[in-house]
């Protein structure tokens, strides 16, 4: 096919592109000390969190954004951004959904988010997160009675300050990175969870994240906690409205396991990627981190990333408990003037760890995607094991796959394996799908969600099904 | 019920295919046979729609439809179906999903409902008997990590569950035993119908000795230049293509 054709048909309407109308309280565009004192005063949070933050602004300033990325944007401007917007009310929270501004709840309709009955229908916690506040959380009692805390971190600052202060910036350390550094002086909201000792969370948690008012950074702050023989599965899923500014996102996701305890964490990201000539897009600068510190605990993170202008994401872990698991599988899609440079770390401390990274890219279009990961083994983790596969699909001559793997092997006795394959969305295959009658958008998805097979599997029922889906829209027209 | 007329066909400028004509009627089975090079797998690829191939003059009907104005789909879907020579892997892809997914597409074309799961799965069970093939088939990856010969056989096993109007099969011969050969022919010759044209493109006779064809055209440099019946054939076999060659110079 040729590659005009190609051209034309890799443009693509962003279907989650609408806005909600609803007035926020949001504080002007600016950030200094001020800025933040706002921010916690009006989460009500103590004074140690507000030091802490201060902490951590005072040593963002101190640093400089990195630069060895693969990626192309100009300079953020971080005076130009607002730090606070919330929806409107009055009354702090509504107490059940009948209270929900009619129309947040009609853009989780759109968005397909499984907030109502259906919710329950499908045993799924839903802390949704309009803007920067937790508008509703559900199925609290039911966790209770498992012990499970799951809430917004505002209110865990708030209600556990003994967990927090025991556990958060423990993994991601304030001044990891600048992005994180951001974070954590300017943090407005984020899921907290708390599963305590022998308890597997008896549903799985899920949190939509959606980014709305205009000109808003999104500073999420995530902090998951499985203790001894614990055992919990965690969704986030996001998705953004369309419009004309960039707009900055930079979580921060902080994982412990102590021993013998399990988190899955699953993300569907599929934040507004920009139009075609990449204007208005989602910058993504994430740091995920999970702490594997008991002996025989085990992180997953599972990835479908098809969103955002530009993605900086790198989820690690930590394996500092003996006979430790780190998982990384991941599907990255860009399409468009897409960047992404994304990938994990896996840093073995303890004796006998192992880790597995499964990473698929496909790029479209004129998008560049780089896989960057770091496999470390120190000089105690004897015995230690990594194999990583790292598979690019391109589809159409414009776009760039690049590999980036970093290897430090500290001791003698452990096992590397790494395999990467780079291959084109053969034109054989599309015509061989076709000659059999299916449609080429068809064809394309069936040829993509094949390659990404190995990833989709690791994802929960839902999420797989909802990962084909979104594989789909994302790569509409991408071949023509 | 396909009808190609003085057909020209460049590839890259050069030109394979210079003013073929080829009727098929229903219940027929054409063989074209030829030299290397003659243009054979052209042929078939052409009335596909595989790209890189440009008509530079002459027609090609199906049915009384201009088959060159459909794209590769819509001609699947109209019943004109290619087995390839080099069946292509799709990783990750199951057989029985891409095996559903084309039923039930060309269903769809056609405007009926897709086939309930019951449906195929007895529907798709026989087939595989009749290929000698074992269930785990579905399974795997579309043609990965087939040797030569189940890939050929997934080809007919495609026909049979599809059931085109007009089968094509490029070369479905090549690379196989003669155990496999038989049960390949044996799935063609179970196609064979009233209502269904067959077209074989094969180099050797001896495919010829299974399913007995009942027209065959010699290619030469990108025309016809010898039709017959299956007796053509055996002095092919008998005599080699030089002496058809000789007498299309002169």
């Amino acid at each position: 096919m040729a590659t005009e054709e190609m051209e034309q048909l890799v443009r693509r309407d962003y279907k989650e592109g609408f806005v909600t109308d609803i007035e926020s309280d949001t504080l002007p565009p600016g950030l200094d000390e001020n800025t933040i004192a706002f921010i916690s005063n009006k989460k009500g949070e103590p004074e140690w969190m507000l030091e802490w933050r201060l902490d951590a602004y005072r040593q963002w300033l101190k640093m400089t954004p990195p630069s060895w990325a693969h990626l192309d944007y100009p300079p953020i401007d971080y005076q130009a951004i607002s730090y606070f917007s919330a929806p409107k009310r009055p009354e702090d929270r509504p107490q059940s959904l009948d209270e929900v501004d009619p129309k947040l709840l009609e853009t989780y309709e759109k968005l397909g988010i499984p907030l109502h009955e259906r919710a329950a229908l499908a045993g799924v916690a839903v802390d949704a997160v309009f803007d920067s506040v937790s508008v509703t959380t559900t199925f609290k009692e039911k966790l209770a009675e498992a012990g499970v805390i799951f809430c917004s971190i505002s209110e865990a600052i708030r209600d556990y300050p003994e967990l927090i202060k025991q556990y958060l910036g423990t993994v991601v350390p304030v001044a990891d990175n600048y992005f994180a550094a951001l974070n954590s002086a300017v943090f407005t909201d984020g899921s907290f969870v708390f599963v305590p000792e022998g308890v597997t969370c008896p549903m799985e948690l899920s949190t939509y994240f959606r980014i709305n008012a205009a000109n808003t950074g999104q500073f999420e702050r995530t902090l998951i906690i499985c203790e001894s023989r614990a055992q919990v599965s965690y969704l986030e899923g996001c998705t953004a409205p369309q419009r004309d500014e960039n707009q900055l996102h930079a979580a921060v996701v902080e994982l412990v396991a102590l021993d013998d305890a399990y988190i899955k964490y699953s993300t569907v990201q599929n934040w507004y990627p920009g139009d075609e000539d990449g204007k208005g897009g989602i910058y993504n600068f994430v740091t995920k981190r999970g702490d594997c510190r008991g002996a025989r605990s085990r992180i997953s993170w599972t990835q479908v990333e098809t969103g955002s202008a530009i993605t900086w994401k790198y989820p690690s872990c930590v394996l500092r408990g003996k006979d430790s698991i780190g998982e990384f599988y991941s599907v990255a899609v860009t399409n468009g003037r897409q960047q992404a440079d994304t990938g994990t770390k896996m840093i073995h401390i303890g004796e006998g760890t192992r880790s597995y990274i499964v990473s698929k890219g496909i790029s479209a279009g004129r998008s560049n995607q780089s896989y960057r990961g770091l496999v470390k083994i120190g000089p105690r983790a004897k015995g230690a094991r990594n194999f990583t596969q790292c598979d690019s699909l391109l589809i159409g001559d414009q776009c760039g796959a690049h590999t980036f793997p970093y290897q430090e092997i500290g001791n003698s006795t452990a096992t590397i394996e790494h395999e990467a394959t780079t291959s084109k969305i053969g034109e054989d295959q599309l015509f061989y799908c076709q000659s059999r009658g299916i449609t080429e958008e068809d064809a394309v998805s069936m040829i993509v969600n094949g390659f990404c097979k190995d990833v989709f599997q690791e994802l929960p029922m839902e999420f797989a099904v909802e990962a084909e889906a979104l594989l789909s829209v994302t790569l509409e027209g991408a071949v023509g | 019920m396909l009808e190609v007329k003085d057909l020209y066909v460049e590839v890259d400028g050069q030109a394979i295919l210079k003013g073929l004509n080829l009727t098929i009627k229903a219940g027929e089975v054409h063989a074209i046979m030829g030299p290397n090079g003659a243009g054979k797998s052209t042929l078939s690829a052409v009335i596909a729609g595989k790209d890189g191939y440009e008509v530079t003059q002459g027609s090609i009907t199906f049915e009384g439809k201009d088959v060159l104005e459909m794209e590769v789909e819509e001609r699947a879907q109209a019943g004109l179906l290619l087995g390839f020579q080099y069946p292509v892997e799709i990783p990750g892809v199951k057989n029985i999903y891409l095996l559903k997914a084309a039923l039930n597409a060309q269903r769809t074309a056609r405007g009926e409902e897709e086939i309930p799961a019951p449906e195929f799965m007895k529907l798709v069970k026989d087939k595989l008997g009749d290929m000698k093939m074992d269930a785990s088939f579905l399974q795997r990856a579309v043609n990965e990590g087939f040797s030569g010969g189940e890939k050929k056989r997934n080809e007919i096993l495609q026909m049979l569950v599809l059931q085109p109007k007009l089968a094509m099969l490029d070369e479905i011969d090549s690379g196989l035993d003669i155990d496999a050969m038989k049960v390949v022919a044996d799935g063609v010759n179970s196609l064979r119908a009233e209502d269904r044209g067959i077209l074989l493109v094969t180099h050797y006779q001896r495919l010829l000795d299974y399913i007995v064809p009942d027209r065959v055209h010699v290619l030469v440099d990108g025309r016809i230049a010898r039709s017959g019946d299956a007796e053509l054939a055996k002095q092919l076999e008998a005599r080699g293509y030089d002496w058809v060659v000789e007498e299309s110079a002169a």
